[in-house]
């Protein structure tokens, strides 16, 4: 594979913050690469650095040393073929569900035309909130709103997707839930997500292959790749082979952590 | 079954509702909005007279609640209706105009490290000094129009918007912040589709505060200099011995503010009730 086909691309990447108390070490020799379409997740301990690796690729900021590319070309800017996802869904409070979702394009561009419109409800339809466009957030539930969430990353049609733990605010059970629906949305439209994550099984449920980071400075410890069928489900979650990657990743880390 | 299995079903198969008219009017005249403190106004006012015509005060010292109603009566309906107009053309203009200049500060305190630094101890100054004292200063200097009066109100009433404002720009969620700039969207909208919104809640509860200081500042000048409004009338009655004439401004300077206050807290639930506590709105 060339660099070129890669979506995502890490050499060398070292990162290191200023802060009152003095530098702070969050990434060292971070290298990894992301295919076209290729589910990745991210797996750490706290304060690794995971953030640090999405900033990075979204193109907020620029890494210390190193290179960070996206479709072969060096990150120097913010793209807008990339959705972000936070933790929280962060949405406006005072802007109604399908406000919220063209927020992107009339933030960016100042209007939203009618297209945009027809274009968000269709994407809300796919995140499953059909019938609440004229709501408020405050109206929805947590997993509703991250789905609200979804949508707005969803809606400038990104060939990457950036999820920043988006589940881990969620209780056990919409938290699988989301992930299975993440997953039916990804499949049936191909993106490019890194997702970040501190849940192993959950790392292992939807990712193509599971990077598990050090603790700080940051860097890439294992790159394992998840060999489990396609499409996944709850039948996934009792398979055997998910209960091996599952133990593995879990002894890694608790090694690293002994 | 166990004992607190029990008592668990019987308190939750009682709503509180139900239990009331059982429970006489005792309940009705604690859990009902608006009755207790009504009440308590009442016993106050009827203790006041009691107390005034009792012990055979001075109305000078404290005029009982039955003269001051006759404190109303001592200038036509259209005198007053002057006065109140009065102070409140000045404390709107100065409210509104203090609005007017605090939002741009806020926005420029918020943005800039360096012009904060250089601008808010220069606030904390304006805002420590004493506006009674300033008020005399400011009407020499100003003449005796509407001018000075309004110049009063504005500095009584900015800070605390400039404060909250700043606050409220500031409190604005982080990831908003990398969205808007991982859109590299202009800056002008990162301030007016997120950051002005979000500090929507801290803007009114500075409001609220400022409005009631607008009439302390439209009174303030007025009793500095001034031939008309409620501040004056308040002034000159008392000047003139007449108390229960003062107590009548007063109450209407108090409704005045109430109103206000109200005004304010109406605007923000009409136009923006998504800004108010959950449980309120």
């Amino acid at each position: 594979m060339t660099a070129a086909q890669h979506a995502i691309d890490f050499s060398g990447v070292g990162q290191v913050f200023r802060t009152a108390s003095g530098a702070l070490e969050a990434l060292r020799g971070v290298d990894m690469t992301i295919g076209r379409h290729e589910f990745v997740a991210v797996l750490g301990p706290s304060g690794c650095g995971k953030s640090t690796l999405l900033r990075l690729t979204s193109g907020l900021i620029r890494p210390t040393s190193g290179v960070v590319s996206v479709f072969g070309l060096a990150v120097t800017e913010p793209r807008d073929d990339i959705g972000i996802v936070f933790q929280k869904p962060t949405l406006l409070p005072w802007a109604s569900v399908e406000d919220n979702v063209v927020f992107p394009v009339r933030h960016k561009t100042g209007r939203v035309t009618p297209e945009d419109r027809a274009n968000a409800r269709i994407i809300i339809e796919k995140v499953g909130l059909a019938g609440f466009e004229a709501r408020l957030p405050a109206e929805l539930s947590g997993g509703m709103q991250q789905r609200v969430g979804i949508a707005r990353a969803l809606f400038m049609n990104p060939d990457i997707l950036l999820m920043d733990e988006p589940f881990s605010a969620l209780d056990a059970l919409t938290r699988e839930e989301m992930g299975f629906e993440l997953l039916r949305i990804w499949e049936a439209q191909p993106k490019t997500v890194m997702f970040i994550t501190h849940s192993i099984s959950e790392a292992v449920l939807l990712a193509d292959r599971v990077l598990v980071m050090s603790e700080r400075p940051g860097h890439i410890v294992e790159n394992l790749v998840i060999d489990l069928p396609r499409p996944r489900g709850i039948q996934t979650s009792n398979q055997k082979a998910m209960h091996d990657y599952v133990g593995h990743l879990r002894g890694l880390l608790l090694k690293r952590a002994a | 079954m166990t004992m607190s299995d029990t008592s668990a079903v019987s308190s939750s198969s009682a709503p509180p509702e139900a239990a009331m008219p059982g429970r006489s009017w005792a309940a009705w005249f604690v859990q009902t909005p608006g009755v207790l403190p009504a009440a308590t106004f009442v016993a106050i006012i009827l203790v006041w007279e009691a107390s005034c015509r009792l012990f055979d005060i001075p109305a000078f010292v404290l005029p009982a609640p039955t003269r001051i109603l006759g404190g109303f009566d001592a200038v036509t309906t259209g005198r007053w209706i002057e006065h109140v107009w009065a102070t409140l053309r000045v404390a709107l203009i100065g409210y509104v105009l203090s609005i007017a200049i605090s939002l741009p500060i806020a926005i420029i305190l918020a943005r800039s490290e360096i012009l904060s630094r250089a601008i808010y101890p220069i606030l904390v100054v304006v805002q420590s000094t004493p506006i009674v004292a300033v008020a005399p200063i400011i009407i020499v200097a100003l003449g005796s129009g509407d001018l000075p009066r309004v110049v009063i109100t504005c500095l009584i009433t900015f800070f605390p918007l400039v404060v909250s404002t700043t606050t409220g720009l500031m409190a604005t969620p982080p990831e908003l912040i990398e969205l808007s700039r991982s859109l590299r969207a202009p800056v002008i909208r990162e301030i007016t589709q997120i950051r002005l919104p979000f500090a929507i809640p801290y803007i009114f509860s500075a409001l609220k505060i400022s409005v009631t200081l607008a009439v302390i500042g439209a009174v303030v000048a007025e009793f500095v200099a001034a031939d008309k409004g409620l501040g004056y009338f308040i002034q000159f009655s008392t000047s003139m011995f007449q108390v229960q004439q003062a107590w009548a401004g007063l109450i209407v300077l108090v409704l005045l503010s109430l109103i206000l206050f109200q005004a304010v807290t109406a605007v923000q639930r009409i136009w923006f009730p998504w800004s108010l506590p959950a449980e309120r709105a």
